[in-house]
């Protein structure tokens, strides 16, 4: 019988990991990660989870561990945070680049200096040319579907890519929601035992991290490209599979809602995008056409997909909760990115809100929103990027 | 009278950033008396707080660096040697400490301390061992004891601990000592003692983690702590830091390396020199 259980995203992290049957776990603490990975070493010690866990002295050596363990075939495990993330910067290159499906989620948070522990998501998003796959969630249950979607995504031949899945710091990994945990066998029949391609055996020894000339090393890059193309077909299937399987789908690359005919559409990451439809449904009974479309995946980009939502729409307002400086939100420069081969493009607006854990309610989604429509009406954006709230 | 007047009343306020109290430390946290330690061997020494920098990294005792009132630096975590280093190179009439954690100086930035020590940079650190990360939420690290409970080794700890005055020995330090929070007075002299001396010194403070440590391990309240300090610890000067190992039955503190060694700014001034007198004879 499937359980349910009420708990933070953290803890359900760490059940998702014992769910799919992680060998090696190899972390370093850090807020809002630790629950995590505290909550996976009481249950490796009781013996409960059948799993090594490594205690590390740093999240360079965890993602280092972790590159050994996957190479050895194991199915692999670590969490971080914030400055924990981007200290593995070196490292999560060497993942991709051996091609290790390793599954990291991220509990996104501010990086210093002033420290900060709250929610902004410049963390993971500035990881995005790793190599790595970004996954975004939204609540609690997609926490744990995506952590097991992720290893089935990431061990299918056509992909052996890394896998980050990315909670907002406090708004999800220290909130508590009902989670519907499904039997331990249907699981297993979703996400079999891992099945390496190659692990180093002494028996049929490899040797790993040669020299790869200018001949070939473009070919290489150019695989990975490929992996990354799959992966946008990949993910929507194996999201339904999922829901088959245990019932709940969370959108595959972007989650849509009420956008078919909608005029204004909000682009989302996380948990933005539920507020969102709050927002949505308050101001369609004001008689604004509008829908959201959370953005789920990050890595690859969803460019098909936000230009087909773009056919029909007069405007995107896209919300950012992370900046890259010198340029905007990130999700507004992916868009405009996506949209600029397309004829007929609707307007697009950038706002930055939330950074640094500020609350982004739906009532700042719908402050964005009428100004959106506002300029909708006029046929023209006064600001390309506007940050909300700002104090000035 | 407003909170901040009240303050400014202690001997020692003027060394404190008044506007940033209460502290966060937790009630019976040793990071305060290591604090106070620290800031009457400045005031003892008449110490120029305009040429004086404090560096920490993260951690519980890493907000000391706030909470001075002379230029400081709350670093990223495990940096703060590294940081250190390159203020002192920078502008060698600084007298530069270092105040960290056991985690953020022997896990996350152990290279930096082996190898600073290993070039003899004039630093003064200090640590407080509290032995696990407390301000995480008391998980274990490296000088978590053998069989200790952390929220990471609930059912003990199987991972042997360094020994920081012999790790800081072996490496090269040039003043190694130990204390717990306990010893305040010889704390305060100790610290005196190696911001006078040049080279890198090394201070390891044995301190209380009441809230989680202390009580993951059933160590009782923070003063049943420092009466098993009072039980245990055994004052030893010269003794072999290598033979230091802290025990549940015995922490052997005092100094146990005093030695003088030219330090990386003096070697490298001559080096200077050198370089220079080789060039302008052609
Ligand atoms: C790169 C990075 N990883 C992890 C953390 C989280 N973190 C903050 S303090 C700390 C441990 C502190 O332990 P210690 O240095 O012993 O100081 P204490 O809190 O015990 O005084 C950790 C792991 C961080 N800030 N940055
Ligand atoms: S958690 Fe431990 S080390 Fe940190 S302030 Fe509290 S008592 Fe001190
Ligand atoms: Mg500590």
């Amino acid at each position: 019988m499937a359980q349910t259980v009420i708990d933070t995203a953290n803890h359900i992290a760490a059940y998702a990991a014992k769910a799919a049957r992680v060998q090696v776990i190899a972390a370093y603490p850090i807020t809002p990660q630790t629950s995590i990975v505290e909550r996976i070493a009481e249950l490796v010690e009781s013996g409960e989870f059948d799993a090594e866990y490594i205690r590390v002295e740093s999240e360079h050596s965890a993602m280092a561990a972790c590159i050994g363990a996957a190479a050895a075939g194991a199915r692999t495990f670590t969490a971080t945070a914030a400055h924990g993330l981007v200290l593995m910067h070196e490292p999560m290159h060497w993942a991709s680049g051996s091609r290790l499906p390793i599954v990291m989620p991220v509990a996104n948070r501010a990086l210093g200096p002033g420290w900060n522990i709250w929610a902004d998501s410049t963390d993971s998003m500035s990881q995005r040319d790793t190599g790595w796959i970004q996954f975004y969630c939204a609540d609690n249950q997609e926490v744990f579907d995506t952590i097991i979607q992720a290893y089935k995504l990431c061990e299918n031949e056509r992909i052996l890519l890394p896998a980050m899945v990315c909670l907002e710091a406090f708004i999800l990994t220290h909130t508590y929601m009902p989670v519907k945990i499904p039997d331990q066998e249907k699981i297993d029949d979703f996400l079999p035992h891992y099945k390496p391609n190659w692990i180093l055996d002494v028996s049929n020894p490899l040797s790993h991290g040669n020299i790869l000339s200018p001949e070939w090393y473009m070919e290489f890059r150019y695989m990975m490209q490929e992996s990354m193309e799959n992966a946008k077909q990949l993910i929507p299937e194996i999201d339904k599979e999922y829901s088959k399987h245990f019932g709940f789908e969370h959108g595959g690359l972007v989650d849509k809602y009420k956008c078919d005919d909608a005029d204004l559409i909000l682009l989302t990451v996380g948990t933005i995008g539920s507020e969102a439809k709050v927002a949505v449904d308050n101001l369609r009974r004001e008689g604004l056409k509008i829908g959201s479309a959370r953005i789920r995946v990050f890595r690859p980009f969803p460019k098909e997909e936000i230009r087909k939502l773009a056919e029909n729409a007069q405007m995107f307002a896209v919300i950012d909760r992370g900046i890259s400086f010198g340029m905007e939100g990130f999700i507004a420069e992916e868009t405009k990115a996506s949209l600029c081969s397309q004829n007929d493009r609707p307007l697009i607006a950038g706002f930055i809100a939330g950074l640094g854990g500020r609350d982004v309610t739906f009532k700042t989604i719908e402050k964005i929103a009428k100004k959106s429509a506002e300029w909708m009406q006029r046929g023209r954006i006064e600001k390309e990027t506007v940050w909300v709230d700002l104090k000035e | 009278m407003t909170v901040i007047q009240e303050f400014e009343k202690h001997p020692l306020a003027k060394y404190l950033r008044a506007e940033r109290f209460p502290h966060i430390w937790c009630e019976g946290c040793g990071d305060g008396i290591i604090l106070h330690c620290f800031v009457k061997a400045l005031d003892d020494l008449a110490v120029d707080i305009d040429k004086f920098v404090v560096v920490s990294g993260i951690g519980c005792i890493g907000r000391a660096a706030g909470y001075v009132k002379c230029d400081s630096f709350h670093t990223t975590h495990g940096r703060p040697i590294a940081l250190a280093t390159g203020i002192k190179l920078a502008n060698p009439k600084l007298t530069v400490a270092v105040l960290s954690g056991d985690g953020d100086l022997f896990a996350i930035g152990g290279n930096h301390f082996i190898h600073a020590a290993r070039r003899n940079v004039d630093l003064t650190v200090i640590c407080s061992n509290n032995f696990n990360y407390g301000m995480t939420g008391g998980q274990s690290g490296p000088t978590t004891p053998l069989d200790s409970y952390t929220t990471t080794t609930p059912y003990g700890n199987i991972e042997h601990p360094f020994n920081l005055v012999h790790l800081a020995a072996a490496a090269g330090s040039v003043y190694v000592a130990r204390w717990t929070v306990l010893h305040v007075r010889r704390l305060a002299e100790s610290i005196k003692k190696a911001l006078r001396k040049k080279g890198f010194k090394f201070i390891e403070v044995i301190s209380p983690c009441p809230e989680i440590y202390g009580r993951r391990n059933k160590l009782g309240k923070a003063i049943d702590i420092m009466k098993l300090y009072r039980q245990i610890s055994e004052i030893r000067h010269g003794y072999d830091p290598a033979k230091a190992e802290i025990t549940r039955e015995k922490i052997v503190v005092g100094e146990f390396i005093d030695i003088e060694k030219p330090t990386y700014g003096e070697l490298l001034q001559k080096q200077f020199i050198k370089i220079q007198q080789k060039l302008s004879e052609g």
